[in-house]
């Protein structure tokens, strides 16, 4: 077999695709972020904890329902969506007139807290939560073992977030959308409900987390800290791809899930820190992000 | 000015009130043992030790009974990082009069741990970390390795694999000391027996997608991937290991670490099969399961593991100790506490009968126990059965092979 980079082929292909795969989840979680901050202006960084909470949910009705993952992956967003407006209704809409800084201070103390309550409920080793039965198994590609549920998890991941795009960019609503974060005053003139729009956005934004949320929960641990582990990394992607704009999220999401997934061939110890380098990098060279307007 | 007999007794009553009120709290603090139980409250960590290792403590506490001295148990939390862990540890020490630092799970906070309490002559009860140089080259005279450590993993796990015929062995190591030091022992021992170590892939703590390490490993040939990682980070490891197929093609998971906390987070349809070494086991026998039916009222749900054994255990004998020798000169000398403690036989509910060695290492015999699958599984927490013991003299490594300072001559 050939070595590319004194790296078997085959190893190789098999990290891209993993890479893909990592990507689908940080492009799933910064694309909930974009939207939130391209409309609300709120750098929400609950955004972890929201997703943890959609694993959770999904576990809770599976062991206290009898619910299992399809209604789950479908509930478990409009539950956890519902806490989000609650949230925004009762907190974050306080914060619209201030500076970011406040919107962030508000929203990391609420994860804080979320986590804190999980944990002391739930303990930290996590629960388990299984494959379902549709998508266990895997395809022997040759060059490596595919499951099949990650499969799934990447064509999920691209459906939901061409849908987000196509909402956002093409639809009247979105177009709305893109107005009234333009100019609420004026789009409030032409009749349309702003405020409520912006809550529903929060909602649609924190049901994005909760999804990916459930998508994970069969294959991480589905503990207290599942979300913080992953928030970090997912800001640098949004930092890197441009805060608010929601193709440069996606693209950035899969194309940095790809880059950390042949650091772990290469220099395995670094794979934690090489999505930093980028963001500094970006920041220094372009500091709007790959694809956000200065 | 002139003073009146009145005025003159009642400043007096006032002054001999004031030396009385500032004088008993202090001779109370010289009659008052104080443990600090120092673990991670809040991270990965949290069920291995946290609150539980507490309750342990106090358990302890309560079953050592009286002996003319107050105990008091203090908490806190290092989150897992050393300077804070260290912090902790002088501050407890200097200012709030700590005794004994108690628990200290992450081998990384537990070595530097280690330098304050020797530095200051106090006590240390270490059950939660694991890396072996605790008794090893960082040996101390104010230390106690109470429950497990790197080189009895190795031992009993990795043994065991390799005498099934796992001769060439893949690593998967937290790229820490605690990862560092049992990837080391366990090397050593596939070495010695004719094995080798194909490969090697360090990952950061808290590391949530293993996919890339699985895949790695499988496309070596290796016959054995060693975790050599803890915590959630085995966790996840090995719920995706199952889902990459690892164990398909005859490549065998060695789980090196696991406690049966981890085993409930994972379920047992993930964890069946997979063989670990713990030195407790709630239901091993009338002993262990009376120690569990009396701390589990207090544990919300968790229930203990060696670790938290290990706890109430190393309270205890040092309570009978400072008993054995007085409050006051325990407190005065550290060293000269676990001395006493060496110099007694060990005798618990969760150990049985056991000593500490010169070089601080508490022994007892090891387990070598296979995960049940579901359908043998009897109810909650019914997660293992027995596979082999290993006697308390083979369990833990040589004193003489430990390099520990203190007992080279």
């Amino acid at each position: 077999m050939d070595d590319i980079f004194g790296i078997p082929a085959p190893l190789l292909f098999g990290q891209l695709l993993l890479g893909l795969i990592n990507g689908a989840f940080y492009a799933m979680l910064s694309l909930g972020l974009a939207v939130i901050f391209g409309l609300l202006n709120i750098v929400n960084m609950a955004h972890g904890a929201q997703f943890m909470m959609g694993a959770f949910c999904a576990w809770m009705l599976l062991a206290w329902a009898g619910i299992g993952y399809w209604w789950a992956l479908i509930l478990s967003p409009i539950i956890i969506g519902f806490t989000g407006i609650v949230l925004e209704k009762l907190f974050i809409s306080k914060l619209y007139k201030l500076d970011h800084l406040y919107g962030l201070l508000l929203t990391f103390g609420l994860a804080l807290i979320i986590e804190g309550v999980f944990r002391n409920e739930f303990g930290s080793s996590g629960l388990p939560y299984r494959i379902p039965p549709e998508l266990s198994g895997a395809w022997d590609l040759g060059f490596m073992f595919m499951p099949i549920y990650r499969g799934w998890v990447v064509v999920a991941a691209l459906i939901l977030c061409l849908a987000t795009w196509l909402i956002i960019e093409k639809t009247r609503l979105g177009a709305y959308l893109r107005a009234a974060t333009e100019n609420a005053a004026l789009v409030q003139a032409f009749g349309v409900n702003v405020p409520r729009m912006v809550t529903l956005t929060y909602g649609f934004g924190v049901a994005l987390a909760a999804i990916g949320g459930v998508l994970a929960a069969p294959i991480y641990s589905v503990n207290p800290q599942m979300g913080s582990n992953l928030i970090i990394v997912v800001f640098a992607v949004v930092v890197i791809g441009g805060m608010g704009s929601i193709l440069g999220s996606i693209l950035t999401g899969f194309a940095l899930g790809i880059v950390e997934g042949l650091t772990k061939v290469f220099w395995p110890e670094a794979s934690a820190t090489v999505i930093f380098v980028i963001m500094a990098i970006v920041l220094l060279a372009r500091p709007a992000g790959l694809f956000g307007r200065a | 000015m002139q003073f009146d007999r009145r005025s003159l007794i009642a400043g007096g009553s006032a002054l001999a009130l004031g030396g009385l009120a500032s004088r008993s709290p202090r001779a109370q603090a010289a009659n008052t043992i104080k443990l600090g139980v120092l673990n991670d409250q809040s991270g990965v960590y949290r069920d291995i030790s946290g609150p539980t290792s507490v309750a342990c403590v106090r358990q302890a506490v309560q079953d050592a009974g009286s002996h003319g001295f107050n105990v008091e148990v203090l908490v806190a939390d290092h989150q897992n990082k050393p300077d804070v862990g260290s912090n902790i540890a002088r501050q407890w020490i200097d200012r709030d009069g700590v005794d004994v630092i108690l628990d200290v799970p992450n081998s990384a906070v537990a070595l530097a741990v280690n330098g304050v309490v020797r530095e200051k002559n106090k006590v240390y009860l270490n059950s939660t970390a694991a890396t072996a140089d605790l008794t090893g080259p960082q040996c101390s005279p104010n230390t106690v390795h109470w429950t497990y450590d790197t080189w009895m993993l190795a031992r009993s796990t990795g043994g065991a694999m390799v005498k099934a015929g796992g001769d060439s062995w893949f690593f998967i190591t937290a790229d820490y000391a605690f990862g560092h030091a049992l990837e080391r022992d366990t090397s050593n021992f596939v070495k010695a027996q004719n094995g080798k170590v194909i490969g090697t892939v360090r990952h950061p703590l808290g590391n949530t997608d293993f996919s890339s390490f699985l895949v790695q490993a499988q496309s070596s040939r290796a016959k054995v991937v060693g975790l050599a990682n803890a915590g959630a980070d085995t966790i996840n490891a090995v719920k995706q290991a199952a889902e990459f197929g690892l164990t398909r093609r005859g490549t065998k998971l060695a789980v090196l670490l696991m406690f049966i906390n981890d085993v409930h987070g994972l379920g047992l349809q993930a964890a069946q099969g997979l063989v670990c070494t713990e030195t407790f086991y709630w239901d091993l026998n009338d002993r262990t399961r009376a120690f569990t039916a009396k701390v589990k009222p207090h544990l919300a749900g968790n229930l203990p593991s060696m670790s938290h054994a290990g706890c109430y255990a190393a309270a205890l004998h040092y309570l009978k100790a400072v008993a054995d020798m007085g409050a006051a000169a325990a407190k005065a000398d550290g060293a000269a506490a676990v001395a006493r403690m060496k110099a007694m036989p060990t005798e618990d509910d969760c150990f049985g009968a056991g000593s500490i060695r010169a070089d601080g290492r508490k022994i007892h015999p090891s387990y070598l126990f296979e995960v049940k699958a579901p359908n043998e599984s009897k109810g909650a927490w019914d997660y293992y059965k027995l596979l082999q013991t290993t006697p308390a003299e083979d369990a833990f490594r040589p004193m003489a092979e430990g390099a520990c300072p203190m007992v080279r001559s």
